[in-house]
């Protein structure tokens, strides 16, 4: 229960007024420009683009510099942002096939088509602070290698072929995809709206969830059959021009898991797969992601439900951290009539706690009950 | 058949249009020295889109987030009208661009335009994009089989 | 197909405020039913479509709600046109899978029970009706009742079906489900929301 109460006006605006300069910090240190976010920190900016749910480099620097780098405070503005523009409409699927490639790699193929190409990885870094970024050296560009461009397959294409894996089920052009953002959420979901939500779910609580799915809660037997970056095209349908109309390419990271599939009275023994796509580059959420999708789709595909990362309700509810910092922060705000209403029980509790006490005889009592 | 070779150029110019750099067009738009009187219809003005992906990548549609794009339509005092649409929040070039389409709908305008300001910018973006398919490259892995030991 | 110039122009000038002026005119008329508010129209879109109406389409259509025309609008490919560039609106195929219909011949119109009526959990997923009327004022008298209304509240819409009485009663038995109309003619706007009551029938 709330009580409206008044107050504390002047207070809440010297707070602001001492953010604004705390933000700021030393003078004399020159400002972050959003453009050195957009580019140096580009990374923390794909985060908050994806939980944030809005592909947009600079409104996400911005942001991140309003709210002095606590990215979920900055998902939280872009979320807020984005309710006050109109939407134009729909984007055509877009097309992580035709994708301009910055990086690819399978576990499952070493010498599949297309190859494994590494593209600007953390992996194989020993992980070792290099102290020459404390400065502003030279940096050299990225080597080229000349060469024609090779056509890059889908792992499901090369599994595809011999029918070992799962086919993704023909798309029904009548069928509109359902939208989190326009429907009240329903259990169960369809798969479309739980890609939705765990596409813009907290990077942390999948992580955790797609880890625990490897330790043996929801166990799927995964690998990863393909990891990709890059850019695609997006196209807007227009109905003024009667063609889709080509609006730039915007960063995705695709994530293909496979996973054991010992069948069932519908399917024989094959490959299943997790799908992961992301804005902007963020491979470990994308992995993570897919392993959700997967373990999510225990009912359709006929396992038991024994762990959370299988239950929709319990992920879906709990991905999203715009929701769930909405929900425990609130806990800082004037409880004060609650409050009193609990320390009025606690007290009449101990009240009736002490009572036996004072008898003669307080442990028959006791066994009596 | 012509129709539909008009849509395709059409299509690649407005995409083109959509990826360039605001002040590189500005630039070579000025080059050509045309300011046509023109009456807004609509916007600009910014606004989301929601992108779409498909299940596993080939399958069902699903609604992955939303981007801000910016559009506009124009109409020329000949009549022809030009619309574009891109993405980000750049009022100013979503502007310049539906004029360009809208001028476009003359042939020998177009000429003039595909070879004075789209394809520079498409060679320059083309360009862009090959240097980063060699990066890439260069990180692909050539595995080697060693020779196995025999004890 | 492209479309022509014309069917593209009339839209808002300054579509931020004179959105929100238009929807604060509807808000005000649905808030007080059977009450006349009056609004300059400021969209001027293709015949048959009315200028109150386009503005209220411009107001209220987007991609995400689509609508239903009755035949004499969507007969017009003008008008068609006109709201896919202005709203970008879908048009919807069936009476019952639209957000909102416009109405240019409301005498004609099927029964208000063919439209989306909610469900029991989300009232609200129902069609709102647009209708262009003749008149507010000279048409037979009808008095409601209900939120919004201090004791009774009487409007003279003419245009409406013949038996529309019986209907709007049927309508108020459905509730929380139902249909809410926008009755507009010429500047005038007036709104009855599915809880005003109708309180005596007129022949």
């Amino acid at each position: 229960m709330y009580v409206a109460v008044k107050g504390g006006e002047a207070a809440i605006d010297n707070a602001h007024r001492l953010l604004a300069d705390r933000r700021r910090g030393d003078r004399s240190v020159p400002a972050l420009t959003l453009d050195q976010i957009a580019e140096q920190l580009a990374l923390g900016v794909d985060r908050v683009m994806s939980e944030g749910s809005l592909y947009d480099r600079r409104l996400a620097a911005l942001a991140i510099k309003q709210a002095r780098g606590d990215l979920i405070e900055a998902v939280f503005l872009v979320r807020a942002y984005r309710t006050t523009l109109p939407r134009f409409g729909y984007a055509e699927p877009v097309d992580t096939g035709a994708m301009l490639i910055e990086r690819r790699v399978s576990a499952c193929y070493k010498d599949l088509p297309g190859g494994q190409l590494l593209g600007p990885t953390f992996d194989y870094t020993h992980r070792l602070l290099d102290e020459e970024l404390d400065g502003d050296a030279e940096v050299g560009p990225g080597r080229l290698r000349m060469g024609a461009e090779e056509p890059v397959s889908r792992i499901a294409d090369i599994l595809g072929a011999e029918g070992l894996i799962e086919e993704d089920l023909d798309p029904s052009p009548l069928d509109e995809p359902g939208d989190i953002n326009q429907t009240p959420m329903e259990f169960p979901l369809s798969r479309a709206m739980r890609l939705q939500s765990l596409s813009r779910g907290d990077e942390g609580f999948l992580l955790a969830l797609g880890y625990s799915t490897q330790r043996g809660y929801a166990r799927s037997h995964p690998f990863a059959g393909e990891i990709r970056i890059g850019e695609v095209e997006v196209e807007v349908c227009s109905p003024e021009l009667g063609f889709a109309v080509p609006v730039g390419r915007v960063q995705l990271t695709e994530c293909q898991m496979v996973n054991q599939f010992k069948g069932s009275a519908k399917a024989p023994p094959q490959f299943t797969r997790g799908y992961g796509l992301i804005f902007g580059q963020s491979e470990r959420k994308a992995m993570a992601m897919a392993l959700c999708d997967r373990a999510l789709r225990a009912e359709e595909l006929g396992e038991d439900i024994v762990a959370p990362p299988q239950d929709q309700e319990f992920v879906i509810s709990h991905c999203d951290n715009v929701q769930a910092t909405g929900f425990v922060e609130h806990l800082k705000l004037p409880h004060y009539v609650d409050f009193q209403a609990e320390l009025g029980l606690v007290r009449s509790m101990r009240a009736e706690h002490a009572e036996p006490r004072d008898e003669s005889l307080p442990d028959m009592k006791e066994a009596a009950e | 058949m012509e129709a539909e070779a008009h849509i395709a150029v059409r299509k690649n110019r407005m995409s083109v249009l959509a990826r360039c750099n605001a002040g590189r067009l500005q630039e070579l738009w000025d080059r050509l020295g045309l300011d046509p009187a023109h009456k807004t219809l609509r916007g600009p003005e910014s606004g989301l889109v929601m992108l779409r992906g498909r299940v596993g990548g080939t399958g069902e549609a699903f609604n992955l987030g939303e981007a801000t794009v910016t559009r506009a339509s124009v109409r020329l005092e000949d009549g022809s009208v030009g619309h574009a649409m891109a993405l980000g929040r750049d009022g100013a070039k979503a502007r310049l661009s539906a004029i360009i389409d809208a001028l476009c709908q003359n042939l020998e305008t177009a000429a003039l335009i595909d070879a004075e300001v789209v394809a520079p910018m498409q060679e320059e973006l083309d360009r862009a994009d090959e240097t980063r398919r060699q990066q890439t490259a260069a990180t692909r892995v050539d595995f080697f089989t060693m020779v196995r030991g025999e004890d | 197909m492209q479309a022509e110039a014309h069917m593209l122009e009339g839209g808002f000038a300054e579509p931020v405020l004179e959105a929100q002026a238009t929807f604060r005119a509807v808000m005000d008329a649905m808030a007080r039913p059977a009450g006349i508010v009056r609004i300059g129209p400021n969209a001027t879109p293709p015949a048959p479509l009315t200028p109150l109406a386009g503005a209220i389409a411009c107001t209220l259509l987007d991609a995400d709600t689509p609508v239903w025309l009755d035949p004499l609008l969507s007969g017009s490919e003008a008008v068609r046109a006109w709201l896919g560039f202005h709203t970008g609106t879908r048009f919807a195929s069936a009476p019952d899978e639209a957000t909102f219909a416009l109405f240019r011949d409301p005498a004609g119109m099927p029964p208000l029970d063919q439209f989306a009526q909610g469900t029991q959990e989300y009232p609200d997923r129902s069609t709102t009706l647009i209708l262009q009327l003749e008149s507010l004022e000279s048409g037979p008298p009808l008095t409601f009742g209900g939120p919004g209304i201090k004791r009774e509240a009487t409007i003279a819409p003419r245009g409406l079906p013949a038996d529309f009485a019986a209907q709007w009663a049927e309508n108020t038995r459905r509730f929380p489900r139902g249909v809410d109309l926008i009755l507009t003619a010429g500047d005038a706007l007036a709104c009855l929301p599915r809880s005003a009551r109708l309180m005596e029938r007129e022949g």
